[in-house]
């Protein structure tokens, strides 16, 4: 299919995918093998198998096809021909940018952020961690998609529990459990769906199959769906299955934080999207209402929970509760511009939340502390960190210009033509999201500085290369998104189209003023008001 | 009829058949009559060696038959042992089991005080008397397994008496088996009652064969059968016993128990169920799924609340077994022939499958257990053998050892890549196959309950608690010792072997899903 043409209009069947999986695998082998006597080895050859990874997953965005919706890369190989399971993986225009993020996002923070101790496995289980993400989305078979996403837990609760800080053992218990309790009932999904769901001509996992096909019955689906949107909205996460989410940041080491928090919770979001629109349309339209519901819920509780926090960390924690509600409101309101706003706003939630952990860790290490009442002033003491802080801070509020604007910009936009109240209001957790953020930067930045606070280092060289690319991410997409939007878009309305196909959803008409559900108004208020 | 009486009229015996059980009974006698003979003559080494080479031996005999056979239905003596896939796979098992048994106990034999002859005497005959159990057709033949199985596990544990609790162990697991066997016994005798016959095979024939009224003869024979093999394989609620015998019995002699003794019991199970009763599905078949979700829950619940890694273990063992009964209870709802023969299928292989990949997690984390167990220092005399605290800082002393053991506790909790994982998969497939959404999204849920505790022990071992405790520091307590240091190989060698097969099964799982799938076709109608 398309996909094949790709391949050979560029000219090489390159299985790109199965590389960009099993460098970082032979990366995290070759570490662990390395001679105790050599710790100093591991990060830096650990970085250099990661960045292979990166430049792989660079060549993959540069010889993707944006016009084409479908899969591209796949590669197939039959893995237990006994269960109808093989190794199929291939990407699209959602996946893609989840691809390249991973791959980028992995080889920085291992080369910026020092582990303190034990850095041999500390860079295996990184490389694993980049391994089995980059899997999870390029899987195009449930079993396999299954695993990953499984495999994927094991490297994070080891790296929370042998790197992080006082309350490691607590919040890796607790992550793992967490997100376990939700895979239990995902299994249990994943194997009903296939055994009921499988044409005549035997049990398949086949995501294309099973979603195409859609076999089973309206009931059985929708039960398989909500035990596969739980699973997702636990790692999502939202409100109330979130709470293992500020524990585990808070007590992950600054490079698992900002994994975790570019990475993993986007598992969550690529999983509805993925794995809920596209394997069950007709009940992913049955639960809509529900899950947007959810999605605000989770913007404004992770706005106001952030404003309350003492921890400058566990604040960047609960906002990512708040962004994560909006990607969840973006993928059900089912518009092209939400969904695609939706996967631009994962790709900017990893770019600017990871700075942030990065950004709140170098202080630590600074300061060995967190506490916002501890600090003060730090602008006059480290005007560097301040101005990357600032930037940052406003691209993770969405101020117009920087990439957290353009994704919540056509979230809201996409949103209010089929769910006006609900966009109504998320918008506030917009202003919310400023004040929050404001708020600490005002208390950590401002005022005047004590002792410990005027002594407080600015950004060294080596730090201020690990945020350049965060920040160089950040002004470009809010400048130029439109070779991100361009690869998502056919995807995404090729997923609509799906979801038409398969349920009583209609997609409204942009020019049609009148919207389907909630009476009349033009999305063009929207943009003025906000 | 004086005539016919007087003239007794043996079986035909098909020897090839037989070969297994004849070389592990044939090792078992030889080393008791030298051993007894002359003791001098036999150093500890040669019983450790004779009872690898003859596990082995069993092993290969049965893989062999099973190629040359194609995995066919033999049977003999009358019907009433029977030699096929199913048999063969177990018998295949158990060879395999043994050897690793033997290479972890060589190294602490000592240390239990067990005297080695004797230790691999009993260990040949109770897998002679559990591969016997695998190829029973009959359920006076299955009794004579189940008690050679017994009988020589009680010795085997009382061998190790010289601790109290090794010695309490060895008698609740006597009394309670006896009483167990009493039941199975008694049940056999109610079945014989209601269809005449003692025969796997001819009970099966009976019932497809004739129509009756709801038969409380046969309801109750099934029952007593159900106590009496719930027993063996600790399904609640007649688990009582295992706990306290799991955590008295020796290391190597716990990790058999909880494997081959366990695979033995539920091959048992299986066999009556669907070679003899499946005609009563509908009977038993609720009652398997009761039994299934009390294990299942039980075990889990009461693993999170010890404070005794062996213990924890022993728990652990008996939520696996709910999980074996997961796979055996998915009897399809419609008992026509097809639905029986695809349904029953998947069940049964299932519980195959799982069988022996907990076997090697069990194998392999009793012998991590017994490598272990001599090297715990504790401050406090008071507490338990293998608490969770004597495992602090096991990662900094031997990094590979804990890493062996986070794959195969892993493994147990179902993380993807194991084997354990394929094998709930298999369990969980099969229950919804049959439909049984509600039992396979419990026994999910007691799955995680359950890696709460496995995650227990590996924080404990990663912790940085114990290293400080003993007073070394890290790189000191490592330099001292070399890779291996002081480890017994033959145990380093037994827990590779568990961890290969655990991660090896777990990404390409094809062959053995083949294996299983083939193995149960002969007792499936």
């Amino acid at each position: 299919m398309g996909s094949l043409l790709a391949a050979a209009g560029a000219g090489s069947d390159f299985p790109l995918l199965n590389a960009l999986i099993f460098v970082p695998v032979v990366g995290a082998l070759v570490v662990a093998l390395l001679p105790a006597s050599r710790p100093d080895l591991a990060r830096p050859l650990g970085t250099l198998f990661a960045a292979v990874g990166g430049a792989l997953a660079l060549a993959l965005a540069w010889q993707f096809d944006a016009a084409d919706p479908g899969f591209q890369f796949e590669s197939t190989v039959s893995w237990i021909p006994a269960l109808g399971i093989s190794w199929n993986v291939g990407v699209d225009g959602i996946s893609l940018w989840m691809v390249v993020l991973t791959s980028l996002v992995v080889p920085i923070v291992l080369a910026g952020v020092d582990p303190h101790h034990n850095p041999k496995p500390y860079t295996a289980w990184m490389l694993l961690l980049q391994a089995g993400s980059v899997g999870a989305f390029v899987a195009l078979d449930l079993f396999l998609f299954f695993v990953m996403f499984e495999v994927v837990l094991v490297p994070m609760y080891l790296l929370i529990a042998g790197w992080g800080y006082e309350g490691r053992r607590y919040a890796a218990t607790k992550f793992f459990i967490y997100t376990m309790a939700g895979s239990a009932l995902l299994l249990v999904a994943i194997i009903a769906t296939a055994v009921l769901g499988s044409p005549d001509s035997g049990i398949t996992f086949d995501l294309q199959t099973l979603a195409e096909g859609q076999f089973l019955g309206q009931n059985t689906a929708r039960l398989c769906f909500v035990a596969f949107a739980i699973a997702f909205l636990v790692k999502v996460p939202v409100v109330p299955l979130h709470t293992w989410l500020p524990d585990a940041h808070t007590e992950a080491p600054t490079a698992g934080s900002v994994v975790l928090a570019a990475v993993l919770l986007k598992l969550g979001t690529y999983g509805l999207l993925r794995f809920g629109l596209y394997l069950f349309p007709e009940a992913s339209d049955w639960a809509a209402p529900v899950l947007v519901t959810v999605g605000v819920v989770g913007v404004i509780w992770g706005a106001i929970t952030a404003a309350m926090q003492r921890d400058l960390k566990r604040l960047v924690a609960y906002s990512s509760v708040a962004h994560m509600g909006f990607i969840v409101l973006g993928i059900f309101a089912f518009t092209a511009q939400a969904i695609g706003g939706g996967v631009i706003q994962m790709v900017n939630h990893g770019i600017s939340t990871g700075a942030l952990f990065l950004l709140v860790g170098m202080l630590y290490e600074r300061r060995q502390t967190r506490q916002i009442d501890e600090l003060a002033g730090i602008q006059s003491a480290a005007p560097v960190y301040a101005g990357v802080f600032t930037l940052i801070m406003l691209s993770s509020v969405g101020v117009p210009g920087l990439n957290g604007f353009v994704g919540e910009f056509l979230i809201l936009i996409g949103s209010f033509e089929t769910r006006r109240w609900w966009t109504v209001v998320a918008a506030t957790g917009v202003i919310l999201a400023a004040l929050y953020l404001l708020w600490a930067y005002q208390r950590v930045f401002h005022g005047p500085p004590a002792a410990a606070d005027r002594q407080t280092a600015d950004l060294r060289r080596g730090e201020l290369a690990t945020l350049a690319p965060f920040v160089i991410a950040a002004v470009a997409l809010g400048v130029y998104p439109k070779p991100l939007l361009n690869a998502v878009e056919p995807a995404a309305d090729k997923l609509l189209e799906h979801l038409e196909i398969h349920s009583d959803f209609e997609v409204p008409d942009p020019g049609d003023p009148v919207v389907v559900d909630h009476g009349n108004g033009a999305g063009e208020h929207d943009e003025d008001g906000h | 009829m004086a005539q016919a009486q007087s003239v007794f009229v043996s079986p035909a015996v098909d020897w090839w058949v037989l070969v297994p059980q004849i070389i592990l009974v044939g090792a078992a006698l030889g080393l008791l009559l030298v051993a007894s003979l002359a003791p001098r003559a036999l150093p500890g080494w040669v019983s450790t060696v004779v009872a690898i080479a003859t596990g082995a031996a069993a092993a290969i005999v049965a893989a062999v038959q099973w190629t040359i056979w194609d995995a066919a239905p033999r049977p003999t003596l009358a019907g009433a042992f029977v030699s096929d896939g199913f048999s063969l796979l177990l018998t295949v098992l158990v060879g395999v089991g043994v050897v690793m048994t033997a290479l972890v106990a060589h190294s602490a034999l000592d240390r239990y005080d067990m005297a080695p002859p004797e230790f691999a005497a009993l260990l040949l005959a109770s897998a002679a008397g559990a591969v016997v159990m695998a190829g029973a057709n009959d359920l006076i033949v299955l009794f004579l397994g189940l008690e050679s199985l017994s009988i020589a596990l009680y010795v085997l544990i009382a061998l190790a008496g010289r601790r109290a609790s090794t010695r309490e162990s060895a008698m609740k697991y006597f009394v309670l088996g006896a009483f167990s066997s009493a039941f199975f016994l008694y049940g056999i005798a109610l079945i014989y009652g209601s269809t005449g016959s003692t025969n796997l095979s001819g009970i099966g024939d009976f019932l497809f064969g004739s129509i009756r009224e709801t038969d409380y003869l046969l309801l109750a024979g099934t029952a007593l059968l159900l106590v009496g093999l719930g027993f063996k394989v600790a399904a609640v609620p007649f688990h009582f016993w295992a706990p306290d015998v799991y955590e008295g019995a020796p290391s190597p002699v716990t990790g058999y128990l909880a494997s081959i003794a366990k695979a033995a019991g539920f091959a048992a199970l299986a066999r009556v169920l669907y070679v003899a009763l499946a005609e009563q599905g509908t009977a038993w078949a609720p009652i398997l799924v009761g039994l299934a979700f009390a294990t299942l829950a039980v075990g889990a619940v009461m693993a999170i609340c010890q404070s005794d890694v062996k213990r924890m273990l022993a728990y652990s063992s008996i939520s696996h077994a709910g999980f074996v009964l997961v796979g055996l209870s998915a009897v399809p709802a419609a008992s026509g022939l097809a639905q029986w023969t695809a349904g029953g299928g998947d069940a049964v292989s299932s519980a195959v499958f799982y069988l022996i990949a907990y076997s090697f997690m069990a194998l392999g984390s009793f012998a991590v257990l017994s490598v272990v167990g001599p090297e715990l220092q504790s401050p406090d005399p008071d507490a338990s053998a293998h608490s969770f605290s004597r495992y602090g800082g096991l990662a900094r002393r031997r990094p590979v050892l804990a890493l062996a053991f986070t794959v195969l506790l892993l493994a147990q909790a179902g993380v993807p890549l194991t084997a354990g994982f394929v094998a709930k998969f298999e369990v969980i497939r099969a229950a919804i196959g049959a439909g049984g959404y509600v039992l396979a999204a419990v026994a999910m849920i007691t799955a995680v309950v359950s890696a709460f505790a496995y995650l227990r022990v590996v924080l404990a071992m990663y912790a940085p608690e114990g290293a400080a405790d003993d007073g070394v520091s890290a790189p000191a307590a490592r330099a001292s010792r070399p890779r291996w240091g002081g480890l017994p190989l033959t145990s380093v060698f037994a827990i590779s072997l568990a961890v290969a097969v655990t991660v090896v099964v777990g990404v390409f799982p094809q062959r053995l899903l083949e294996w299983s799938a083939d193995a149960v076709l002969s007792i499936i109608l």
